[in-house]
This record gives structure tokens, sequence and C-alpha cells, in this order.
């Protein structure tokens, strides 16, 4: 797995002399070669030439989600695009993904990255990793799978879907990494045990990988009780590269950040005031060495704090606590990303439903349930079951089509939806195992 | 021909009563009310005396209803009447969307929805058929 022992273990100034080396180079090179950087840095009056200490990078203007849609497709490329080997884009509507591209050296630091998740959970070369993430534009599968290469380990590359192929092969391969959303492992984990397997006796798995979605400590051992392994937490994003930015060890007690590869900060989301270690905020990430996305200042919209201290486990690299939501209202359903203003702006193709909707998120067998409940607009003639039908079954396609996301229309009566004082509640969220 | 109102309610409880408790405020008779259910909601059809009141009261208590013109259809309450009329729009190929019946004291009402009662009471009324007018109803 390379020498990456050392640099996990190294002192935490050499950490910082990295990353000051690599924030200067990366401010002057977004500087010069993304013109959305150029001109928002001068229009804060941040001069990257003029940076000298980790601290000045908090002069540095934010990035948001939004700049970054709004350079798609290649607006925010630092490189020529030969140089470019591959590119992943952000789950949601395809009119406002964003985009992330990567150099060989890019895909290098990725495997790297989510390499350490085999090394906190002590895996090896003579490790076999199983992994079930969707392979596609979604970072999920192509980032656990070089993470599996980089790390010497003999890597399945499954993707999601077809349980019971999953679990023949997990049984049969003898795997012992299993790379996946948390909700997939409980359903492959469930799905085996009504077939009649015992997944903890049957399986081989020592540890998990996963993420994409949050999960709560309960579910956490729930899972751990039925495979019978370990679970680590894996962060990422694809604006900043995907699965691997940060990384649980075997301490189960925070993610250790890549600190060589992002330096990490937490802000108060409303004032945009750094806050100090231990202090609950938005996570605000910057790229160290990315060559063909590099961001400086990106607000991920993640809760998260910074935990004081070093780690049991004798790392160096700081740790950011398990996520405690977003300051949006985007939902992570099934892996892909929804934001209840897409949901809305399908609604309202359909002027036979009304504009008052709420979104219910339950389980069912382990997997998300998206339910929108909305409600009949007074014209539109309903007599027949068949036309309430169509009217739902449209909508769903819709949804489906404008969202990669199957969500259930359920027609409800004027006003079921609690009409609130000022923000509507939008979203009811009923996962059991969530927050 | 008549004039029919559909409620749109959720399938769970009380949700009927409270309707009803409305027609029952607005002091409506209702002369026939039919279920058509689903999982998560169901169709309440009724027919009754005042149905544009009905109906007013129903969108002021915030239900979904909605007016419909359906044929009604009075026959003899002996075997194959039923038969004989659906023939006969069978013959004048008039589709039947969906329909209810009561029969009581010799007498067998018929409640159809078909695509243009107007014309099709016509026709019936041409055969023979006797068809109830919303009026025969106050």
């Amino acid at each position: 797995m390379g020498n990456q022992h050392e640099i996990l273990h190294a002192p935490h100034q050499e950490l910082e002399a990295i990353q000051l080396e690599g924030l200067k180079k990366t401010v002057v090179n977004v500087y010069e070669k993304i013109p959305f950087y150029k001109e928002s840095f001068d229009a804060a009056g941040f001069d990257p030439y003029a940076v000298e200490t980790l601290d000045d990078l908090k002069k540095a203007p934010f990035v948001t989600k939004q700049d970054l849609r709004d350079a798609y497709p290649y607006g925010m490329l630092a490189v020529p695009l030969k140089d470019v080997k591959e590119i992943h884009m952000s789950s949601g509507t395809t009119g406002v993904a964003t985009v992330g591209a990567y150099t060989d050296h890019d895909l290098k630091i990725w495997g790297d990255c989510f390499a350490r998740g085999v090394e906190y959970g002590g895996g090896t070369e003579d490790d076999v990793m199983h992994v079930c993430y969707g392979y596609g534009l979604f970072t999920g599968g192509l980032g656990a799978h070089y993470g599996g290469l980089a790390a010497g380990c003999t890597t399945i590359p499954m993707s999601a879907g077809n349980t019971e192929r999953q679990i023949r092969v997990l049984r049969t391969m003898g795997s012992s990494i299993i790379c996946c959303t948390p909700s997939y492992a409980m359903h492959i984990a469930d799905t085996a045990i009504e077939m009649g397997i015992d997944p903890k006796k049957e399986f081989n798995l020592k540890f998990g990988i996963h993420g994409a979605e949050p999960f709560s400590d309960n579910f956490r051992k729930d899972l751990e009780e039925k495979l019978g392994y370990k679970v680590l937490d894996v962060y990422g994003l694809t604006e900043t590269m995907g699965p691997g930015v940060a990384i649980e060890c075997a301490e189960q007690n925070g993610l250790h950040l890549a600190e060589d590869h992002f330096i990490a900060e937490i802000i108060d989301p409303v004032t945009g005031e750094n806050l100090p270690d231990g202090e609950w905020g938005e996570l605000v990430l910057t790229t160290v060495d990315r060559e063909a996305s590099p961001v400086v200042r990106y607000r991920t919209r993640d809760i998260t704090r910074i935990l004081p201290g070093q780690c049991a486990c004798g790392r160096t690299h700081k740790r950011i606590d398990r996520l405690h939501g977003r300051t949006d209202d985007m939902l992570i359903i099934r892996g892909v990303n929804v934001f209840p203003s897409q949901i809305e702006d399908v609604m309202k193709t359909f002027p036979d439903v009304s504009s008052w909707y709420v979104i219910e998120l339950t389980r069912k067998d382990n997997l998300d349930v998206v339910t929108l409940k909305a409600e009949l607009n007074p014209d539109f003639d309903f007599d027949q079951i068949s036309a309430i039908e169509k009217l739902q079954k449209d909508m769903q396609i819709a949804m489906k089509n404008a969202l990669s996301v199957s969500i259930k229309v359920k027609l409800v009566e004027p006003k079921t939806v609690a009409r609130s004082e000022g923000k509507a509640k939008r979203v009811i969220d009923l996962r059991e195992g969530i927050k | 021909m008549i004039q029919q109102i559909t409620v749109f309610l959720e399938n769970k409880e009380g949700r009927l009563s409270a309707m009803c408790q409305v027609l029952a405020d607005a002091n409506i008779d209702m002369k026939a009310l039919t279920i058509a259910e689903t999982t998560d909601y169901g169709l309440i059809r009724i027919v009754a005396d005042k149905p544009q009141e009905a109906l007013e009261a129903l969108k002021a208590a915030d239900y979904r209803a909605i007016c419909t013109d359906v044929l009604a259809v009075s026959l003899a309450d002996k075997p194959g009447t039923l038969a004989a009329l659906l023939a006969f729009l069978d013959s004048m190929d008039v589709n039947i969307e969906y329909g209810y019946c009561f029969s009581h004291d010799n007498v067998a009402i018929d409640v159809l929805k078909v695509k243009d009662p107007a014309a099709t009471a016509v026709k019936l009324a041409a055969a023979g058929f006797t068809t109830i007018k919303q009026a025969d109803l106050a």
C-alpha cells in the first residue's frame, strides 16, 4: 500500500508544511487558470500571491455548489482537457450536476485516500474487497475501486443491485472488505438472513467502508451484529474528490481527514466566521494538490466539527465528527442528492395538483422510500379512479426522469398538508436510524 | 339525467363520517351513496336532493368535491330488466364507465356513468325507458 503509514503518523507540523506549500500553489493556480476565482478573489480583495500562513486562507472568499454548477461543464478546470483522464458528476438533476475532473495524479491521490480506509480497518493486500457501490458517474463505485487497487487488495467491481448474486459472490469469493452504502449493506444482510444464510458465519467479512448516507450509531451496531464485522464511516464529495476525504479508523471515534490533501475549516454557516476546534459548524474544504478540479474554501453544507485532541490510534491527521445534517434542505436518498426544490419544479408542470406538498422519508427493507404527498386542485376532474391513477403515474415517471430516484406519489385531501407560518416544513424524515 | 357529487377522501378512519356530518348540517338528504376505494383513498359518489347545495357545503368544508352528470333509470324490480337496459345501451354503442343499482318497493334504480348522459337519456326515453331527472329527487 505504498508507504502511507509514514504520512499518517507524521508530526502535525509536517502536515501543516505540506498544506501551506500546497495552498500557496493552489490559490495562485486557480487565480491564473480559472476565471471564476480571478473574479471572486479580486472582488474580495484577496491577493493569492501574498499567502504566507495557513491562516491567510481565511481571507479568501468561499466557493459554493451553485458556483460550480454555473461553471458546468468545464468552467472550473485548471488543466487542459487533454490532461483530464476521468470525469465524475454529482448526483442530482441532469442540468445542474457539478463536475469532478481528475488527472492521473488526481486519480492516484483518490485511490491513496480511500486506501487509508483499508489500512484503518486492518486490511492488507491479502484481502478481497467487494465493491457494491454503484459504478458510474457516482464517485462511490470507482472511488472505492481505486482505493482497493491502491491498497493492493483483490478488488471485485460488483456495482450495486442483484442482491442474490452479491450474496453468492460474498460467500464464494471470501470477500473480507465490503464497500457500499450502509443501507445497502443492511439490505444484503437481511436478504441473506431471509435466504436462510447466516452472514456472520458464511461470509468472511472483517470490515466495511460505508458512506454516502448518514447512519446512526444504532444502525451501525445492528449492521455489525448481523454481518459480524466492523463498520467504518467514509466521507467525501464529488466537488472535492469523492469518498476518502475523511475515513473512520478502528477506534470509530471520528473520521481522519486526509490532511495532506485537504484543508478543513469549520465555519458558522450564517456569519461565515471560522469556529474553533470542537465547535459544530459547516465544513469548508480546500484542496491541497488537486490538479484538474481544485477548490478553495468550498462550502460543503455538511455540519460537523473538528474533534480536538489526538486519536487513540496514534495517527496524527485530525478527525471530523460524524455528520450532523446539512445547512440546506438537501436529502440523500439511496445515495442520490435530492433538493425539495427539484421536486417542486416537477410538480409545477402538473396543473392538477396544488403547490402544497410534503415529502415523507421512510425505510422499507432498509431501503429509502420517498413518498410525495400532494393535494388535488379543485378543478381537477377526478370522477374516475383511472384519472387519479394516471395523474399519480405520470407524476412518478416525471419525478424519476428528473431526479433519478423513484418517488411514490400519494394524492391527499386539501389542507392535509400542514400550512405553516414562514418556511414550510416540506420534509418529514421518518427513517429509522437516521439522526 | 341527475347530478352526482363525487368526493375525494383519504382512506382514513373517520373521514366518511365527518363528510356525512357536513351534509347533515347542510340539511342534505342523500338518496344514494357508494364508495370506490383504493388502498390510499376512496371516491365517494353521492346522489342527493340538492346537489348544488351539497357541493357548496362540501367545498366550504375543504373537501375536494365535484359534480358529474349521470344517467338514472327506473326499472321494474324483476329478473332481466337490467340486462335489457344494458343490451339496449350496448346496441347504441354507449359505454358504461361505472354504475350502481338499488331496488326497493318493486322499483330498481340504476345509476350509470356514460360519456354523454344527456344524449343517452333522450335515446332511452325514446325507447320507452323511464329516466329520472334531478327534479324527481327533490
